[in-house]
């Protein structure tokens, strides 16, 4: 083989070699298409044996969750409403708290605050959910007791608040961003005529900021409804229908958790039944996420 | 050599931090006229007109060091026991790019009073028509007062910023390069504007457009590298100017 | 100005400006909300674990009589999975980050990789642990064991590497690229000669938070029924079985039933003997220092980052 030839080959090698790292990385990227596809599959293959025993409008409609006593009864609502009870009680402490937290950190913190406080509460996001669940249950729920002496130890309150506190450095974080993004110039506008830090703040940066933040509270709420291990932990494990948040009451997650630790035969209804809770969970997060992210997106274009 | 004085620099210094941006300025601003300050960029033109309504206040590390006095209240301006807020409400301000709130037009031009503490209907609502009207953005606008602020054109939209800034009834309307961003037929009716407005409110515009001094203002200062280097009625300064500079300016040998 | 009207507009600049000095107070209240939490959560829990933070209880298997029991088990599940979650998260999710940073090309399909990506991030995590129940545990018959969990958390935390690489990548400087192209390079002599080591600082961070997470994640790993009371190691390789007599093989440890430290907590707290819960409390510790070095370490890399490198 002459020199040229040779090197004709070298070169067609390389472009191989090239093209066949092009594709492993490809697959590796594609990785993320494939787990949502398995989850989808296996969430609605799963859930389609249990539909084969219960009816979609038992499901739905019926008020009992019972799948392990003699009769068992399957109405998605007890659980559907612990989510909601929780997620309320979450928002209402993160909603306020982490939009203040957020206005102060983006138009009223000196730069020296703003830098030594903003690591902690990305600590703060960092404390995994089972430890939150221990203080949901010994510290927060002990302390509401104080106040309502006939608060049950298992309760929907504690856990709730804590899911807030928890879900605040997200809320804050989305909404600063939101918030730091709004051109300068508004701002300036605002205080040449003659407004105060707090008026150009309320009447100028949130109205600019409005659907970022709207993200933030949205993308807060996919979390809360996703969260498991507080409520599993200091919610009581119990499907309970009501809207009062002093009761005890199981989630949509905690139902699950709790079914997973027990030992259930694969293929039983039991078994399919937390596959179709999963897929009540998937679909309500999505929801909120896609939301989310058209409105995070609807602001990026704004500015 | 000015008639009735409004507003004036005297010995005026100002430092972003350890740079000296503006070096002693003497500049007075006549009553109800329009005064011009034209330079290259960088040579500290909109630092000094933002000196005039403490907009270097809103970063840390600026300094003042003089006086800009206020007539005829007699008082200097920048004296830190003066407040801001107290300032900008007597001195309004347009700028470069129009910046209209994220709220109707209404709200936008309402904005002023309401900082202000205003709530009465009727009150907001003569003074917003009155506003728009001396913008001369009335006609165009009266039959979507609620519509959203950026739905306007660029020309509209800064006058809509004029309005705004006129609505809170100012002492002195500062303007920062106001027709930067517009083309030429919205630039001529807000010059037609300012030209106008001067009956009402006492004016400083910062331009880099020398034709445009020319047009608009009865007095210009030509500043250079952070100095005024000379102040004078618009008509002589650009017929026969004092100053080598100034005249190597405004022939345009450089710029 | 008349001299009247200043003096009802200075009183109502005053007026305005106590709004302002309140919710500088309100503020920082707000703020310190997240703040003082994390200290109340962290000395409840000093108080309660503190005693029982002996050596035998991070040598002593889980036992019926709370003070014996110690968390041998869950700590030594904790490193193992650990390990085969970072063994398959990070090279997946750096190659999936440099084909989407510097490979894709804009169409349809990059844009589904895209959505999925941050779709993925959003998804609850005990999802995953359910996806890993029917596919790894039946499906492929890993049964309930270190590789099901490993590789559970794996997916969990893809999102988190892929987007710290795409970022890392997205910070340097396109003259770079341009610099090691115009020396006759490939692209992937680009990719992986240059951009990864460049990008391995931003990398790193994003493979720290994500371990973080994983370690204290439990709902997965319940789900895929990791075990609660384990008082026995997984087999190191070709150590004998005293069961059996037979070595046991390389991989064994893969398919071992297993705990990990979260499991143990939640175990405990849901106890009634109030032993138990002191030893929660103990555990709560081991793990919240754990997540809290590896963030506060991938916060530290991070500022550090910032600081150091000016392109």
């Amino acid at each position: 083989m002459d020199v040229r030839s040779n090197r004709l080959a070298e070169k067609r090698l390389r472009k191989i070699k090239e093209r066949l790292i092009e594709f492993v990385l490809f697959l590796a990227a594609l990785s993320a298409v494939a787990t949502t596809t398995a989850i989808v599959v296996i969430l609605l293959y799963e859930a389609a044996g249990f539909f084969e025993h219960v009816s979609l409008v038992e499901f739905l409609t019926n008020t009992q969750w019972t799948p392990m006593f003699e009769n068992p009864q399957y109405g998605i609502l007890p659980l559907l409403a612990g989510t909601l009870v929780t997620t309320g009680v979450a928002l209402a402490v993160a909603v306020p708290v982490g939009l203040i937290t957020a206005i102060y950190l983006s138009e009223f913190a000196p730069h020296k605050v703003r830098e030594t406080v903003k690591p902690f509460l990305e600590l703060l996001e960092g404390v995994p959910t089972v430890v939150y669940g221990y203080f949901a249950l010994l510290f927060v729920t002990p302390i509401l007791q104080i106040f309502m002496p006939d608060l049950p130890g298992f309760n929907m309150l504690g856990p709730g608040i804590v899911i807030g506190i928890m879900i605040i450095p997200y809320v804050s974080s989305v909404s600063e961003d939101a918030m730091r993004a709004v051109p300068m110039s508004l701002r300036e506008g605002s205080y040449a005529m003659g407004a105060t830090r707090f008026q150009t703040a309320v009447n100028v940066v949130l109205p600019a900021a409005f659907s970022g933040v709207m993200a933030a509270f949205i993308l807060g709420i996919s979390r809360a409804v996703g969260e498991t291990m507080v409520v599993a932990v200091a919610a009581g494990q119990q499907p309970n229908f009501t809207w009062d948040p002093r009761e005890p009451a199981a989630t949509i997650t905690a139902y699950i958790v709790q079914v997973a630790m027990g030992d259930l035969p694969h293929g039983s209804i039991a078994y399919q039944s937390i596959f179709a809770a999963g897929l009540v969970l998937v679909l309500m997060t999505l929801v909120f996420n896609v939301i989310g992210h058209l409105l995070r997106r609807r602001f990026r274009e704004a500015y | 050599m000015v008639g009735p004085v409004k507003a004036e620099a005297r010995n005026f210094n100002f430092y972003y931090g350890q740079t000296q941006a503006l070096k002693n300025i003497n500049l007075p601003v006549a009553e109800h006229k329009v005064t011009a300050l034209i330079g290259p960029s960088g040579c500290g033109k909109s630092t000094l007109l933002r000196s005039f309504n403490r907009m270097h206040d809103l970063y840390p590390g600026n300094r003042y060091e003089g006086e800009i006095m206020l007539y005829p209240d007699n008082v200097n301006m920048i004296a830190p026991k003066v407040d801001p807020i107290e300032v900008r409400m007597r001195v309004a301000m347009v700028f470069q790019k129009p910046n209209p709130f994220p709220k109707s037009v209404y709200e936008n031009v309402a904005y002023g009073l309401r900082v202000r503490g205003e709530k009465r209907k009727s009150v907001l609502d003569d003074r917003v028509e009155q506003a728009l009207r001396n913008a001369a953005l009335w006609d165009e606008v009266k039959d979507r007062l609620n519509d959203l602020a950026f739905n306007l054109s660029g020309g509209q939209q800064q006058r809509l910023c004029i309005a705004r800034a006129l609505a809170a009834d100012p002492e002195i309307l500062l303007f920062d390069e106001p027709t930067s961003a517009l083309d030429p037929i919205a630039t001529a009716s807000i010059e037609e504007l300012v030209a106008e407005l001067r009956q009402k409110v006492t004016i400083l515009i910062v331009t880099h457009n020398m034709q445009q001094a020319a047009r608009v203002s009865d007095y210009t200062a030509f500043m250079y590298l952070g100095e005024l280097v000379e102040f004078g009625p618009t008509d002589e300064l650009f017929v026969k100017p004092k100053k080598k500079q100034t005249e190597d300016y405004i022939t345009g040998r450089f710029g | 100005m008349k001299a009247q009207e200043l003096e009802a507009l200075r009183a109502l600049i005053a007026q305005h400006k106590r709004y302002d000095v309140l919710f500088g107070v309100v503020g920082l209240v707000a703020t310190m909300v997240g703040v003082v939490t994390l200290l109340a959560l962290f000395i409840d829990l000093i108080i309660d674990g503190w005693g029982r933070l002996t050596w035998e209880f991070f040598t002593s298997f889980p036992s019926r009589r709370p003070e014996e029991a110690g968390i041998l088990s869950s700590w030594v599940g904790t490193v193992l999975v650990m390990l085969v979650t970072m063994l398959a998260a990070v090279p997946m999710g750096v190659a999936a980050g440099v084909y989407l940073e510097e490979y894709a090309p804009r169409n349809w399909v990059t844009t589904l990789i895209e959505i999925n990506v941050t779709n993925l991030a959003g998804v609850p995590s005990i999802v995953y642990g359910l996806l890993a129940l029917g596919l790894f545990v039946y499906i492929l018959d890993f049964g309930e064991s270190i590789l099901t969990a490993g590789l559970t958390l794996a997916l969990l935390i893809l999102p988190v590497i892929i987007v710290a690489t795409r970022e890392a990548l997205r910070a340097i400087p396109t003259a770079i690229r341009e610099g090691v192209y115009a020396l006759g390079a490939t692209r992937w002599q680009l990719v992986s000669e240059h951009l990864i080591p460049y990008a391995s600082g931003g990398i790193l961070t994003g493979v720290i938070i994500g371990l973080a997470r994983a370690i204290g994640e439990t709902a997965p790993v319940i789900t895929i029924g990791a075990l609660t009371f384990i008082a026995f190691l997984p087999p190191a390789p070709f150590t004998i079985d005293p069961a059996t007599g037979q070595p046991a093989g390389l991989f064994d440890w893969l398919f071992s039933p297993f705990t990990v430290l979260p499991i143990q907590m939640f175990n405990w707290v849901s106890r009634p003997q109030p032993g138990f819960i002191l030893n929660a409390a103990a555990v709560g510790i081991v793990i919240i220092v754990a997540t809290l070095a590896m963030n506060a370490l991938a916060i530290w890399l991070r500022y550090r980052i910032r600081n150091k490198i000016k392109w």
